[in-house]
């Protein structure tokens, strides 16, 4: 049992003046560049894991254009093939790994310890470590498209083509590097995630009680935990071969091409729905607000959610039909491949449940997410046709795929995205978006998304193949291209009127006040924007909406703001049961710190000594690393964790 | 708006878009020519016909559901109080109820194709070897009788209304063998050998096109399926196992192709013997020039030898040394070869 010295007993009170002066203090972030590079303030990396993940999207924009620009027409010159390939690697690697994960951890980042009612992420520091090397991972493989090398074997890059003997330059040691490197940030910033979710909850926040952002987050990072090995492997491998010859992947010494698609698929199917689950949970949690009810079907979403990603590990095959592999076993994979339909069914007829039940206030975040069903339904529907072994032996490598690629990742990432903007833009900054210019915003992207994918299915059906850099006139495919070309010229102005949004509203945007939404959950109980430690007093949650309890009427204790625990010896805040959010531990949490940042230059070095062969440079970066491994970890009585004794 | 009455409507528009015109999009799969495409097309435009209903019903769901009890004012949302109305849970069951079936319906109708597909349903008397190389195909005709095997490259022929089995090599790289209108893809994987069968329903010339990346010249590997009768593929065959005949006019030719051109290509019956690059023995009886890029004319055929890069940029065909008068030489020859 524990030491009783450890013991205290927090007070129960209301927070006074120089009691949230006191919080201000100690978890305040120093003002100036020093505070900027050592902050670890949960919301502060939030917010740069946004910014960041818009910038890689906005390259990977530029890139889609320029690749539009060249199939606008038959045989056009714009881009060379050389070129075309680059961009098309680029474009994939900067949307799917730079963009589309990413950004969910921005939201998740900056939500987590405000939704659960907890002062930070359960290791701060861990946090900022996944920002920073994310960031460093990102340049690393964008270098290589700055000296004209960038990766160019597609995002799934598969061997022989990626071997040394048929593509002797840097650029697929830019991407395996890069991979291995960037496997490092989604693997602790998913560690963190799933130890947040099981420690650092507020009293009374049990699991039947998670926002459903929680549970798609949660969801995912337990999926990341056992899928990033895979394809850090494979890219580890890739690299050794590339590098010091051994034959994993090299044919005529007894090397298997298909080693590499299952252990790339084995991987990247799961992390497409890592993509998809926190945004359907942006959604889950949005909806309702707007529709003016509870999320209808919370337990069987929730269960949903989980159950997808659980079948997402048994359908990697469906991206390999056509290698050979034997029908009896393609049959299963189908089959599995079609199951996995069910869950997403429920989250669709849940959504739709909502609206039809509630009064839908349509403000801009709504219109992203109620059109977010619809693009929703046409990705899976055009999924559940891949997933039909046969059909998918014509479907696979058409346009079809690319059609559908993105109503799954525009559809059910960046608009769920961009919705959630719409949402805690007045949380993040304090100040509303612009709803007028909002419509437009929506309106824009809508119609131009669907101008140019929509076509596109057709333009699959009628056989244009992926990744061929122009066409002749006479396959029948010129006009489908030029919609698609004028679409997506359309949908990149609707982005670029949510940036214009977002840069004006933050001067002059009206102010937001703490719940301008009347929405349920605990991150509107606080100040807009939340003061650096979150929640004044501990929170204790009673229900799923604490901020509705008095006007649904149905829970028998009500959920307490305003009073609680108070935490003030130095930075704490409370430690909860993983199932009930039972508490039964202060943590003690680190303050600011500039190790993360020093480990992640470590790093850096030594990923950019092995891919210039600078081996000492490679030795003397894990030597930093280290030491700054070791600083980190240094022993500190001040961080010592006292037991809570019954509250 | 009733389902019974949306499907047909889907399904005749899905029809109308599959069947006009197959001949101006050579690469569409909405249209099969053989026993092996059919139940693929049939099944495809089954399943896309419940996925257009399925976006109908649900996107008309949520634009009415929205439209029903709107509310624009958005200027005090608390005006509008959170309630909880019941009956929720009713939506789902019922929506899971109706995809269920429509889940179970078409993985049968998969599994039934599949097994359909899964083989020819008589003995294949032909099976052609083919190798997906960057950036074209090479065929060898396979015979019990060594002296019956010959190799082409870029258009394979088969006897009409008979099934053909193919066996698929990876030369170097993984490249994906598709012919649209008489099967789906397979891919030419090297260290393995994949097999998959075509069977052509009518006499025609289809077109093939390499449908896995493969490198800079992906674009440019397509190839051609020409399905003939009985008495004219026999005819074909036989002409093919013929070695060329160099007549004296085109001696000077003959002999600059073997020097510049011999270490990589085969003409048989001349000292032409390279391996790596297609057999040209009967480079005029082909309709086509470098992995389809462009049509086989005389004119393209001395542009695509004078500047392959300019033609093809990355293709393995070096330059060659070649003096205008030799390069008309050695077309010269080549427009022999029949």
């Amino acid at each position: 049992m524990a030491d009783p010295e450890l013991e205290r007993r927090p007070e129960f009170a209301t927070a006074t003046v120089a009691y949230a002066h006191d919080l201000e203090r100690l978890w305040e972030t120093s003002p100036g560049i020093a505070g900027w590079l050592s902050t670890v303030d949960h919301k502060e990396i939030g917010i740069r894991y946004l910014v960041t993940a818009f910038a890689f999207l906005c390259a990977g924009g530029i890139e889609a254009l320029l690749m539009r620009l060249q199939l606008a027409g038959p045989d056009r010159h714009v881009l060379g093939p050389h070129a075309y390939d680059q961009a098309f690697s680029m474009h994939g690697i900067s949307m799917i790994f730079l963009y589309a994960f990413p950004v969910l951890s921005g939201f998740s980042n900056y939500l987590w310890p405000l939704v659960l009612g907890s002062r930070d992420m359960a290791f701060p520091r861990l946090n900022a470590l996944s920002y920073w090397i994310y960031v460093a991972a990102g340049l690393f493989m964008y270098a290589g498209l700055a000296i004209g090398q960038a990766p160019n074997d597609g995002w799934y890059n598969y061997v022989p083509y990626a071997n040394r003997e048929y593509n002797p330059g840097m650029n697929e040691d830019f991407y395996s590097l890069g991979m291995i490197f960037l496997g490092i940030s989604t693997t602790v910033g998913s560690i963190n995630f799933i130890v947040t979710l099981a420690r650092t909850r507020a009293p009374g926040m049990s699991v039947n009680r998670l926002p459903i952002l929680v549970w798609g987050t949660l969801t995912a990072s337990v999926a990341n935990v056992l899928a990033v090995p895979s394809v850090s492997l494979a890219f580890f491998l890739l690299w050794m071969d590339r590098q010091f010859g051994t034959h994993f992947f090299d044919v005529p010494q007894g090397g298997q091409p298909l080693l590499w698609q299952h252990l790339f698929w084995m991987y990247a199917h799961p992390w497409v729905y890592a993509l998809v689950l926190p945004a359907m949970g942006i959604v889950s949690d949005g909806l309702p607000t707007f529709c003016r009810r509870p999320l209808v079907g919370y337990a069987p979403v929730a269960l949903a959610t989980v159950a997808t990603m659980i079948l997402g590990f048994g359908v990697w095959v469906h991206h390999m039909f056509a290698t050979g592999i034997p029908n009896l076993a393609l049959a299963f994979f189908g089959g599995a491949s079609i199951v996995i339909a069910v869950p997403s069914a429920v989250a669709v007829f849940a959504w739709t449940a909502t609206i039809w039940l509630g009064r839908p206030v349509i403000t801009t975040a709504f219109l992203f997410f109620a059109s977010m069903i619809v693009l929703f339904v046409i990705g899976g529907v055009s999924g559940f046709m891949t997933g039909s072994v046969p059909v998918d032996w014509q479907l696979t490598e058409t346009y079809f795929v690319v059609a559908h690629i993105h109503y799954v990742l525009i559809g059910i990432n960046v608009f769920p995205v961009v919705g959630g903007i719409y949402y805690w833009f007045p949380k993040f900054t304090g100040r509303m978006l612009d709803e007028k210019l909002g419509k437009w915003n929506f309106w824009t992207m809508f119609i131009g998304f669907n101008v140019a994918f929509l076509p596109m299915h057709l333009t699959g059906l009628w056989g244009m193949p992926r990744r061929i850099y122009t066409y002749s006139p006479d396959m029948g495919w010129t006009t489908l291209n030029a919609i698609t070309t004028v679409g997506a010229f359309i949908f990149a102005i609707g982005v670029a009127m949510l940036l214009i949004n977002v840069v004006i509203s933050l001067r002059v945007g009206r102010i937001a006040g703490a719940n301008p939404w009347d929405a349920p959950t605990l991150e509107w109980s606080v100040p807009s924007p939340p003061p650096p430690y979150n929640f004044a007093v501990i929170p204790h949650v009673a229900s799923r909406h604490p901020l509705w309890e008095d006007r649904l009427g149905e829970s028998e204790v009500t959920s307490l703001v305003t009073r609680g625990l108070l935490l003030d010896h130095g930075r704490e805040t409370i430690g909860t049961s993983p199932l009930d959010g039972d508490p039964d531990v202060i943590l003690k949490m680190p303050g600011d710190s500039y190790m993360p940042l020093l480990l992640s230059v470590g790093l850096t070095m030594g990923f950019v000594g092995l891919l210039v062969h600078l081996w000492w440079l490679a030795v003397a970066g894990a030597a930093v690393a280290l030491i700054a491994g070791v600083v980190w970890l240094w022993p500190r009585g001040t961080l010592g964790q006292r037991r809570v004794r019954h509250v | 708006m009733s389902i019974r009455r949306v499907a047909p409507a889907a399904a005749a528009l899905l029809t109308l878009l599959a069947q006009p015109a197959a001949g101006q999009r050579p690469l569409g799969y909405l249209h099969g020519e053989g026993p092996k495409a059919w139940p693929v097309v049939q099944l495809t435009l089954g399943l896309l016909a419940i996925a257009c209903v399925v976006v109908i019903v649900t996107s008309a769901l949520v634009v009415v559901g929205i439209w029903r009890r709107r509310v624009t004012d958005i200027t005090d949302i608390r005006s509008v109080p959170p309630t909880r109305a019941g009956g929720g849970l009713r939506w789902i069951a019922i929506g899971l109820g109706i995809s269920g079936v429509a889940l179970l319906g078409s993985l049968i109708w998969t599994v039934v194709v599949l097994a359909a597909v899964n083989g020819p349903s008589r003995p294949t008397r032909l099976t052609i070897e083919v190798t997906g190389q960057q950036w074209w195909w090479k065929a060898r005709y396979l015979d019990d009788d060594p002296s019956q095997q010959f190799i082409t490259a870029g258009e394979i022929h088969i006897p009409v209304g008979e099934p053909v089995r193919v066996r698929l090599i990876g030369g170097d790289v993984i490249h994906s063998f598709w012919v649209p209108a008489l099967a789906g893809k397979m891919e030419t994987i090297p260290g393995q050998i994949n097999e998959t069968w075509i069977e052509a329903g009518q006499p025609g010339i289809y077109r093939g096109q390499c449908s896995e990346y493969c490198g800079v010249q992906h674009a440019h590997m397509g190839f051609l399926v020409v399905a003939d009768p009985a008495e004219k593929f026999a005819a074909w065959r036989a002409a093919q196992l013929r070695p060329a005949q160099v007549a004296v006019p085109q001696q000077t030719g003959a002999t600059l192709f073997v020097y510049h051109c011999g270490a990589c290509h085969t003409v048989r019956g001349t000292g032409a013997g390279g391996t790596v690059a297609p057999d040209l023995t009967h480079l005029m009886s082909r309709g086509i020039l470098a992995g389809d890029v462009v049509a086989n004319t005389i004119g393209n055929l001395a542009g695509w030898i004078a500047n392959p890069q300019g033609v093809k940029p990355g293709t393995r065909m070096p330059a060659q040394d070649l003096s205008g008068p030799e390069l008309q030489r050695v077309v010269g020859f080549l427009q022999t070869l029949k």
